[in-house]
């Protein structure tokens, strides 16, 4: 090839000059292709992600003088339930006796509430098998039950038995006074 | 089969258009002279019946998307405005969502009607990769559509569907807040299904184009399975499977309108009728009936990311199936064996489609207590879908493979024409055997 005279062959596959600079432009000119292709997907992939107000969204205060002992409130927060339950001294003891039982995460009541409010469990509505919404105090444990595949959960919002494999969330939470939370 | 083409342009504007756009002449080869094995039973009527169920859908949709909000404060009252004060709404509305069960009853039968023949061996392997494809569009499609009214099973079935993708390690959170474009399902969810509900509809017309293409290059598969080994064999596409499936297409459409004018809902879920509310899931919440096998499968399995794979693989391994069966022998008709295995799987399927309407802990036969394995009774319907799934898989990993080699096919005829010929006495024989002796 390096002999070949510049010009003589028409094809240009096999041009005289060195065939590697061909080559090297024809590599270059595809990766810059490709590499602007690349660039251009992400903002039709990220545009799906969630936008500045959706991430901007206010966190809640809400008014706990509305729960009664022993019951639930549920409401809206970022777009999933948040309950809102105050436990009865029962509830609390049976959770804390099972604080040593064996379970998928196992984790201690008291993790799981403010100190010195045993009282006030606060947990993400979501359950962690595939986010149906619990019912109260139902299956074999008193905490909630999920009825879409058969989730027990325990007072203190620990998975004891099912498919879902870790126990409800807590959210970040502070109390503003002793009637007033703020979550988020 | 293809290659050839008898399409003779008969006047002078044809001979231009055909020099310059030769798609008379594309027409002509794929639906008119298209060379057809002659023994194709009804089963083989499926392709086009559900070529008219993807136009039906593709129609009624477009509609619904004239009067249609994707808004989740509207969404739901659209519907009922489409059913209520659109004129003509409510028949377009049931048209296409009874038209979607439709289009799987249809699909369902022609992926069987694959299986039991052996379609999908040699030389179709691509051309059944691509129906699956199309399976895949047409599940993402439904899933999404049946998100878009907005009501209970809407937004829970999405919430489920969604989480399913949450189970893959690592990357799983961050996979459903981006399909969710939030942290739940909400408005940003609704709008991106809807406009996708409208895009895959196209795509899949367009696989559909390639299915076809895939079709007409090794040409039909047929009942006996052996291939076409002159034109003996076959008959011209037009007239005769156009009028065998527009007969089928006529009696199909029977079906149809007997749902659409007389039970309307029957396939769908009351719940469904009631605004979605992200704070109260429906006390039991199931997909809709041609999502159940998998979904009984999905529950099968106690742990989270076991079931969710195990349910993508059950659709998986039909894409390597080709590849799974040995057996040289298409038709399970010379497959006794393989007959006996293929009817089980046919029922494993029907089972497994029962048992996901079902809650998983009740029992199958009503009040016997059995004993507690490992952790459910086993006269439960957790534990019916257990075995169904294992001989789903079976059927695909063990039995095809193996069988292919150890079974004793019966005699295969010849030729297509051989079993038909040699009936000389068969009045109907000789009356479908008649055109290929001007061949
Ligand atoms: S979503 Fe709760 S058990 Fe599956």
């Amino acid at each position: 090839m390096a002999d070949t005279v510049v010009g003589e062959n028409p094809d240009p596959h096999a041009a005289g000059e060195d065939p590697n600079r061909r080559d090297f432009i024809h590599i270059a000119a595809g990766a810059a292709a490709v590499g602007a292709v690349g660039v251009m997907a992400w903002p039709f992939i990220d545009q799906m992600n969630p936008s500045a107000d959706t991430l901007a969204l206010a966190s809640v205060e809400f008014d706990l003088s509305k729960v009664a002992l022993g019951q639930q409130v549920t409401i809206k927060w970022r777009g999933k339930p948040l309950f809102i339950r105050k436990r009865t001294d029962k509830e609390i003891a049976a959770a804390v006796a099972d604080d040593t039982a064996s379970m998928p995460d196992p984790q201690a009541d008291e993790a799981r509430h403010k100190p010195g409010k045993a009282e006030w469990m606060i947990l993400i509505g979501a359950c962690t098998h595939l986010g149906c919404v619990p019912t109260f105090a139902g299956g074999d444990y008193g905490g909630w039950f999920c009825p879409c595949h058969g989730s027990h959960y325990d007072t203190s919002g620990r998975i004891r038995r099912g498919p879902a494999p870790t126990n409800l969330p807590v959210p970040d939470y502070e109390f503003l006074s002793d009637t007033k939370v703020k979550v988020g | 089969m293809s290659g050839h083409s008898t399409y003779e342009p008969k006047t002078g504007f044809e001979r231009w258009l055909d020099t310059r756009l030769p798609i008379v002449r594309l027409g002509w080869d794929s639906i008119v002279d298209y060379p057809t094995p002659k023994n194709l039973n009804y089963w083989w009527t499926f392709g086009g019946i559900l070529a008219v169920c993807l136009v039906i859908q593709i129609a009624t949709g477009i509609v619904l998307a004239m009067h249609y909000v994707p808004h989740v404060d509207y969404a739901f009252s659209s519907v009922e405005r489409i059913m209520r004060d659109v004129n003509y709404g409510w028949l377009v509305r049931y048209m296409h969502s009874n038209g979607a069960s439709m289009f799987f009853i249809a699909v369902y039968i022609h992926m069987f009607r694959g299986l039991y023949y052996g379609s999908y061996k040699a030389p179709r392997e691509v051309l059944w990769i691509l129906g699956f494809i199309i399976y895949l569009l047409m599940m993402a499609t439904a899933f999404m559509g049946y998100v878009l009214p907005w009501g209970q099973m809407s937004f829970h079935g999405a919430v489920v569907i969604t989480n399913l993708f949450g189970a893959l390690p690592l990357v799983g959170e961050a996979i459903t807040t981006w399909l969710w474009g939030g942290f739940a399902v909400d408005n940003a969810t609704l709008n991106r299904f809807f406009s996708l509900h409208f895009l895959l509809p196209f795509m899949i017309a367009g696989v559909v184009g390639l299915h076809i293409w895939a079709l007409h290059v090794p040409g039909n598969n047929n009942p006996i399975g052996v291939n076409v080994k002159s034109k003996a064999d076959t008959v011209p596409f037009h007239p005769y499977y156009t009028v065998k499936d527009g007969f089928a297409i006529v009696l199909f459409l029977i079906l149809f309108a007997t749902f659409l004018f007389f039970n309307p809902n029957a396939l769908g879920h009351p719940d469904n009728y009631i605004p979605a509310n992200p704070l109260v899931t429906p006390a039991h919440i199931v997909p809709e009936w041609y999502f159940l096998p998998f979904y009984a499968i999905l529950r099968a399995v106690p742990d989270k990311l076991g079931g969710v794979l195990l349910m993508f693989g059950a659709i998986a391994v039909l894409f390597v199936l080709p590849w799974l069966d040995t057996s040289k022998v298409r038709s399970m008709r010379y497959r006794p064996t393989g007959k006996l295995y293929f009817l089980i799987f046919a029922l494993a399927c029907i089972v497994l489609g029962y048992c996901g309407g079902q809650l998983p802990d009740d029992k199958v036969i009503p009040g016997l207590s059995t004993f507690i394995l490992i952790d459910a009774d086993l006269n439960s319907f957790v534990w019916l879908s257990r075995l169904a799934t294992l001989y789903y898989f079976a059927y695909f990993l063990v039995v095809l493979p193996i069988l292919g080699l150890t079974e004793t096919p019966t005699a295969q005829p010849e030729s297509i024409s051989t079993p038909v010929l040699s009936h000389p006495a068969g009045l109907p024989a000789g009356a479908v055997a008649a055109p290929e002796k001007k061949g």
